[in-house]
Parts: C-alpha cells; structure tokens; sequence
C-alpha cells in the first residue's frame, strides 16, 4: 500500500521508510510559527521546561500581526514580550511593525517555508503552506513552545481525501470562489482530522496565490493539513523566494484515499459562506438582494497582491456605494509597496476606500472595523462564526475579492458582471 | 483518571471563537480568560459553572482557531471533562497538552442531557449517566497519549524524560 504526499513527508522527517494511518510518530520540524496572540502563551510554557535556548534560532518565528500595530495597552504588552523573548533568545526571523506582515502571506514571501517542509505554527491557518508542498499545520502554543525547545512534535499519521482538479476556472472566479464551493459540499467537518490533497491536471491552471488561498482554507473542513501537488508554477515561485532547495514529495500510484472528488474548476460559480459557518454556501447568481454595511479585503486567506489586483480592477473608476464603509488590508510590507507602484490604492482610495496598514485586525473582530448589532459584512476572510467581526447579531459573508469588491460598488452582495 | 459532575450541554460546531471571543485575546491570564469563557453562545456559563462540572456537545467541538486560550478558559472555568461527538484536531492536541481531560463519545453526547449527573472513567473509557443510569463505552486514549495526560501534559512529560 502506497503512501500518500502528506505521509510521505512525514515519513521523511520521522526518518522512517514507510507510515501508515494512525500510526503516531514523532516528527523533525523545519519551521515553528507564532504570533502575537498565541507566543506569549507558548513563551510561559517554555519557560516552564527550563530549557536554555531554542532548538534551533533561524527555525523559529514570530510574527506581530494579530492585534499589531498595538490595538491596546495589553496588546502592546504582548507584542513586548514576544519581541524581549526573540531578542533573548537571538531569533533569527522575528517580524515586528514596518517588517511584519500577516504571517501566512510574509512567510512565502520571505522564503521561509519550501516544497517538502514540515512546518507547525501557533495558529490554525498554518495549513497554508501546503500550496507549496509542505506539510504544515496548526497546533496550539504548548505544541509550539516544545516545538522551539526539542525541534519536534509528535502526530498521527492522517489518512487523506483526494481532490482531482480538471478544467480552468472562468473569468473573476478564483480558488477562494473553489475551497468555498469544497467545503459547501463536505462540510465544516468533512475532512476532520485527515489530509487534503490537491492534484490533477486543472491545478496547474490555478496560479499559486490561488493554491495559498485554498490551502488556508483546509482548516475550515476540518483537515489536519491541505496540500497541492507541486509543480513548475511551485518551483518557480520557490526558487524566487528562497535560497533553499525544495524537496518534492509525490504520491505513490497506489495511495489510499479514503474518498476522492473530482472538481471541475470550468463549472465553479462565484460563490459566498452565508453566516454563521463557512459550509453554509450558496452561488452569487441564486440569492436574493442582501445589502450590507461592510467589505473588508485583506487576511491570510485574500490579502495578496493578485487579490488587490482583481478587486481594482473592478472598482477602477467606480464609487463604493453611500454607506457601505470597504476596508483594503494589504497582507505584506511588500504587497502594500507593490500596490502602490501599481496604483492600486489610489485606485481604492478614489473609490472611497481605506487602506490599512497589514494586519489580522478585522478577521478575528480585532480591531480596524468591528461591526455593530445588526450589520452585515461581505469579507474576503476566512471564518464567518457568530461574533466573529465584531457583535453576536452581525452577519459575515465570505467571499472572493472580486464578489467583495463588486459588492461594494453595488452595496448588496454582487458578482462582478453586475457592476462591469 | 475518574470525574464526576452535573452537565452543562450544548450543540453541533461549538468554535474556538464564542468559548473565548478574540476580543479577550490581548491576555493569556487564566481567570480573565475564564470569566468569559461561553461568553458568545451563553451568557449564563461564567455565572453558573461549578467546579467538576463535565461539558457535553455535539460534533466538531473546538472547530476554528488553533488559541490554547480555548481550553485553558474551559478548565480554568472548573470544568473537570468534556464529552463530545467529535473534537476539532487543533483543540483535541491542545486539551491533551494542557491536560484538559476530553472524551469522544457519540452516543453518550447524544443521551446526556443538562443537568444530568455523569460519571466517567477515563482509562477504562467509561461513561454512566447517573441520572438516567445508561452506560456508555468508548475507546481508551492510546498509551502515548494516555502518559501525557497522567504526566500533567506535554511540557511536563518533556521535562520528566517521559516523551521521547
């Protein structure tokens, strides 16, 4: 019996020949992650194990992004810690304002994660790597402070799903519109505790920014990991961004999966997550008029600069309509520089954005847009739970940038065509 | 490992957001986090947990982010156990590395109800609702998981030489 990529890179950096599902290893890490809401957690917890330095100084990171730029005096005090404890400890990759960006964006960009990595982070949109080719997950901050002590974690080995991708996605529907019509189909637990693999000949189709995107969103089925094949789009993007060689797992002939789909991105709508769960999905061209207080794009899910590019490109020339208050969230330093040159922000701000500052801010009803009682937001996030943004009675709606930007012309949830 | 408690119950895709709201984030102390614990689904929970309480639910419990804060609110609350359909991965690692005692049971989630008096026996796998007197059995941690909990979790089963 075969393994799968995801077992057979954990199989690698257990030093095994060969895992199976179910079997509990302990695995060689190459990375470990954190920010600035769950180090502070993990940092009381390694200090606990006495230990003296970490495993490894360049193979930890923390990123300030969660409540950074300080939203308050405890988030201040958070942030201190995590920046005196990376100064201590001669940390290597430590991302503060005016470097940081919003982790899952800044580490590729930074060339930290590569093809064939095994990567864990104090956050549950670790998974996000797996675009590359790695096996990367989230865990919680005692995971991460044993990880930046011993170097390891241990892990059941998962089992997997299969996603076989055929056709090319149509114009202004993208790999969100796709992982939000996969999990409207399995649900929020429809991959629980297993693996989500990513292959056929469609992917190739889907530009890496797109993969990023999708691969983030495993979490939200459940999956202990999502993971792409890789290929010559994932190379390129690796060899540009790190001085690292990536190593490329592929899956054997003969893997077990325990279920397979096949997507044909050719068919994909643009689609939006009605609150309060990402699964509850439904076509822009089936619902009715939802008008809506809020747009935010930006997050570890849509903040890149292809995102930024798609939404000017609808809102090139156009006003945001009276009342619906749209919030740009550029992910990185760079991304937010790039799209200056590019003038994409004048372009949003002419049309009667904001642009912040990289941040998670808003996602996780931080801070930079919280809504009140009552009031509906279409954002390019990631989770749409009650409270999520802001009051217990607001409403989210997840969705593309091209839908979000589009809706914020139009003022109720739209597809771009409505406002072209 | 042995609890017994009244219930507190509640339903399908409990997430990491309404058992502690990330607005609360901008501290790890315990207490504070527990004094919202629930906060967003049910604004009673701080006021009426008493110490040894078990939680019961429903599928897909601890769903969303990966913050310890989660589990550390739940215990720090006085929750002894919770008892669920089925467990998110990130909060199942998180409350065996804070030593959060949980169990998957699908059976004794769905019978249980509020109120109820539960006895459970975590080696055995054992769940008995006192109040109805119906037994429910389910499958025993694996031994390397089982020694996390008894060494009181993940930080000190590193320091005791248990985890290798």
């Amino acid at each position: 019996m075969g393994m799968t990529m995801t077992q057979k890179i954990l199989a690698a950096h257990a030093g095994l020949d060969k895992v199976e599902a179910g079997q509990l290893i302990l695995v060689n890490l190459d990375l470990v992650l954190g920010n600035d809401i769950t180090s502070p957690v993990a940092i009381k917890e390694f200090n606990k194990l006495g230990a003296e330095s970490v495993f490894d100084r360049d193979k930890v990171t923390m990123v300030m992004d969660h409540f950074a730029p300080n939203k308050d005096i405890k988030a201040a005090e958070q942030c201190k810690m995590c920046r005196d404890f990376c100064g201590e400890k001669d940390i290597t990759n430590f991302y503060d304002v005016g470097e940081m960006g919003i982790e899952h964006a800044l580490l590729p960009e930074k060339g930290l994660v590569v093809s064939g990595d095994a990567v864990i982070g104090a956050d549950s949109h670790t998974c996000t790597y797996g675009a590359l080719g790695a096996f990367s997950t989230g865990v919680g901050s005692t995971d991460m402070a044993c990880g930046m002590a011993t170097g390891k974690a241990w892990f059941k080995v998962p089992s997997a799903v299969k996603f076989e991708l055929k056709g090319k996605l149509n114009q202004y529907v993208t790999g969100k519109d796709v992982i939000l019509h996969i999990i409207g189909m399995i649900g929020v637990d429809g991959a629980l505790y297993r693996s989500m693999e990513f292959t056929g000949e469609g992917l190739h189709s889907l530009s890496v920014s797109d993969r990023l995107c999708m691969a983030n969103m495993a979490i939200e089925a459940g999956a202990k990991n999502g993971i792409f094949e890789v290929d010559d789009k994932t190379i390129e993007y690796v060899k540009e961004h790190s001085d690292r060689e990536p190593v490329v797992y592929k899956a054997d002939d003969d893997a077990v999966y325990d279920e397979t789909y096949i997507i044909d991105l050719s068919e994909i709508k643009p689609t939006v997550s009605f609150p309060h769960l990402p699964e509850n999905t439904h076509t822009v061209d089936e619902i009715d008029d939802i008008k809506i207080d809020q747009v935010v794009i930006g997050s570890c899910t849509n903040g890149r600069l292809e995102d930024l590019q798609l939404a000017a490109e609808i809102m090139k020339g156009k006003r945001v309509a009276k009342n619906v208050r749209t919030i740009i969230i550029p992910a990185t330093q760079k991304i937010y520089l790039e799209a200056m040159e590019q003038g994409l922000l004048k372009i949003f701000i002419e049309a009667g954005a904001v642009v912040s500052t990289p941040t998670c801010g808003p996602c996780l009803g931080g801070y930079m847009g919280i809504l009140a009682e009552g009031e509906k937001a279409v954002a390019t996030t990631n989770r749409n739970f009650v409270g999520r943004m802001g009051h217990i009675d607001s409403e989210i709606y997840l969705a593309s940038p091209a839908v979000a930007a589009a809706s914020a012309i139009a003022g109720k949830i739209a597809e771009p065509k409505e406002v072209l | 490992m042995k609890f017994e408690g009244k219930v507190i119950k509640y339903g399908d895709n409990v997430d990491t957001d309404v058992i502690i709201p990330a607005r609360y984030l901008n501290t790890s102390d315990k207490k504070e986090l527990a004094s919202h614990c629930m906060e967003d689904l049910d604004t009673t929970f701080a006021g009426r947990v008493q110490k040894g309480d078990i939680m019961a639910a429903g599928f897909n419990f601890g769903c969303g982010s990966s913050r310890e804060h989660a589990p550390i609110a739940i215990k720090e609350s006085g929750i002894s156990l919770v008892i669920a359909k089925s467990f998110a991965r990130i909060f199942y690692r998180n409350a065996i590395n804070i030593g959060l005692a949980i169990l998957e049971c699908p059976e004794a989630a769905d019978s249980i109800e509020e109120g109820h008096i539960v006895e459970a026996d975590l080696d055995k796998g054992i769940i008995t609702d006192k109040t109805t007197g119906r037994e429910f059995k389910t499958e025993p941690f694996p031994e390397f998981i089982q020694s996390i909990i008894t060494n009181g979790g993940l930080v000190e089963s590193i320091k005791n030489g248990s985890f290798k």
